[in-house]
């Protein structure tokens, strides 16, 4: 074996050795932080992803030590390898900004901006995207392009309005199941993610779909509107799983007691981790649809959430609850006017379990 | 030593005259002042049969807003509850049926809804978060309550009512 040549790349007057071969942006999340470019269709778990949604535009300032001409336009970091000797301008270059914002508008053309309805509100990368770039309003005034929405079999929800083409799922439906039943049908503005009659999809992995999709067009039907991601304790769990193929190493989405959604964990990049047997860690949809119980699961832990994400908001980590000195002051008495809330309120009612239900609540499963 | 400010009076140190320590005299003098007052504007109103003008900015107790139709504009996103700084907000959202339409604006409504009146130090954030124009923070206080039970407001206590079925009540709320 002959030894792996080393290119040497500079990102942000940041040098990083990297194999031959490797893309721009790869050797930029191996220095991570700020001068990772963005990425909405590329995902490294899938083979064959990037190259579409011109997010992660760099400017090349030094093509290689060989021939230091730079590139003439912005290149997109996912699908351009590394030169030796490559300058790589990317949060340092005004033009690669200015560029990517006007991506992001253009991606957020016929997105339908309706966040407070999405399930995917509060972990979308289009959103993080629309905000980092100051463009979280929308100067668009005309019609956007709409769809129906669509059941893509029992368990997951297709609304194509929110899509925006990255072919993320159409790749992980290709690796990951035996049989692809969906893709992209027509071109141009009316390219839409389908099957060709609607048609279930019933793979074991499809599922997967749902992990891979940056924005809110692919959703989970048993956790839709059950609750709001930053409301429930993201938790990392694991079971025996039956099928071969599947980690059963998952992150648990809970309120309490109750396990509202099973996702696959994440890494820093929003993609499925690596699980601890060294595949991907892609959960079959039995894990991920069908153990909605938390004795169904080993529980390892609170999940490592980025104290930015809206996520974090109310997990108080390392805090030591105070000790009820009630008892102590009234000499072993209980107090007589102490309200306990759920005998008041409504809401989180302990003989109505919403995480149990495939389906959205509806105003008849509250009449119990 | 030199005076810090202007406002320093030497204290008289005199001896009371005859006068002053009658005593008598100071007590006309006060009585007099007293009696003055009555013929001087009031700075107190008679409340509550006269109430003041709340400012522009009060921020009293809330309202769920209902739009021109009459449907419930909150869609139960949640940004009011992840705003407020007291926790005192809750909700649980459901779907919205195909019978339901004129009920809900959106797909998605709030099933529940409850403020804990106890917790809610009326900051106004919730109403700043709200992308529906949903809550509002209307010019009147919470009323009081013997027991705490009574303070935990829910969907039937804040929603403003339907212009549609309920027009009477809602000319009510609006003065008309």
């Amino acid at each position: 074996m002959s030894e792996q040549i080393l290119h040497k790349v500079t990102i942000d007057n940041i040098t990083v050795e990297v194999p031959a071969g490797t893309t721009i942006l790869n050797a930029a999340r191996q220095i991570g932080g700020d001068v990772t470019p963005p990425a909405m269709c590329y995902y490294s778990k899938l083979e064959g992803s990037g190259g579409k949604c011109r997010t992660c535009l760099v400017e090349v300032s030094k093509g290689s030590e060989k021939d230091p001409r730079p590139m003439p336009k912005l290149v997109a970091s996912c699908r351009t390898t590394v030169m030796d000797g490559m300058e790589v301008k990317n949060i340092t270059s005004p033009k690669v900004i200015d560029a990517r914002a006007g991506v992001v508008e253009f991606l957020l053309i016929n997105h339908p901006l309706d966040c407070p309805v999405c399930d995917q509100a509060g972990e979308c990368h289009l959103q993080d995207l629309g905000y980092e770039h100051g463009k979280e309003g929308t100067r668009y005034e005309f019609k956007r392009r709409t769809f129906h929405k669509v059941d893509l079999g029992d368990y997951i929800q297709l609304h194509m309005t929110r899509c925006i083409m990255c072919f993320r799922c159409v790749f992980a439906a290709n690796q990951l199941t035996d049989k692809r039943e969906h893709g992209i049908l027509d071109r141009g503005d009316h390219a839409q993610i389908a099957t060709f009659i609607e048609k279930n999809l019933k793979n074991d992995f499809i599922g997967n779909v749902i992990d891979v999709c940056p924005v809110g067009a692919l959703t989970d039907k048993t956790f839709r509107f059950k609750n709001r991601v930053w409301f429930t304790k993201p938790v990392d769990a694991h079971r025996n799983c039956n099928n071969p193929k599947c980690c059963g190493e998952v992150q648990l989405w809970m309120r309490g007691d109750e396990v509202f959604r099973v996702t696959a964990r994440k890494d820093e990049w929003g993609e499925v981790k690596t699980a601890s047997n060294g595949n991907t860690g892609w959960i079959c949809n039995t894990c991920r649809f069908e153990t909605k119980k938390a004795s169904d699961w080993t529980i390892e832990g609170p999940s490592n959430i980025n104290r930015h994400s809206v996520i974090s908001q109310g997990h108080y980590v390392g805090v030591t609850k105070p000790t009820e000195t009630f008892s102590e002051v009234m000499k072993g008495r209980d107090p007589k006017l102490l309200m306990d809330i759920h005998d008041e309120s409504e809401v989180n009612k302990p003989n109505i379990d919403l995480s149990l239900l495939d389906r959205p609540a509806h105003s008849t499963d509250f009449n119990k | 030593m030199q005076a810090l400010t202007q406002r320093v009076k030497q204290v008289d140190r005199k001896p009371m005259t005859l006068l002053e320590r009658i005593y008598l005299w100071n007590i006309v003098k006060g009585m007099f002042i007293t009696f003055m007052h009555i013929f001087k504007k009031k700075p107190t109103i008679r409340y509550p049969e006269q109430k003041r003008q709340f400012s522009s900015v009060f921020r009293g107790l809330h309202v769920l807003n209902r739009d021109e139709e009459g449907r419930e504009r909150c869609t139960a996103c949640g940004l009011c509850a992840v705003a407020c700084p007291a926790e005192a907000i809750t909700m649980e959202a459901a779907e919205r049926l195909d019978s339901e339409e004129h009920l809900y604006r959106e797909e998605k409504y709030a099933a529940k809804y409850e403020i804990n009146m106890l917790r809610c130090i009326f900051c106004g954030l919730c109403e700043e978060a709200c992308p529906k124009d949903a809550i509002y923070l209307s010019e009147t206080f919470a009323p009081a309550n013997f027991s705490r039970k009574g303070f935990i407001y829910d969907k039937s206590d804040l929603l403003i009512p339907n212009v549609k079925t309920e027009s009477a009540d809602f000319a009510k709320a609006k003065g008309l």
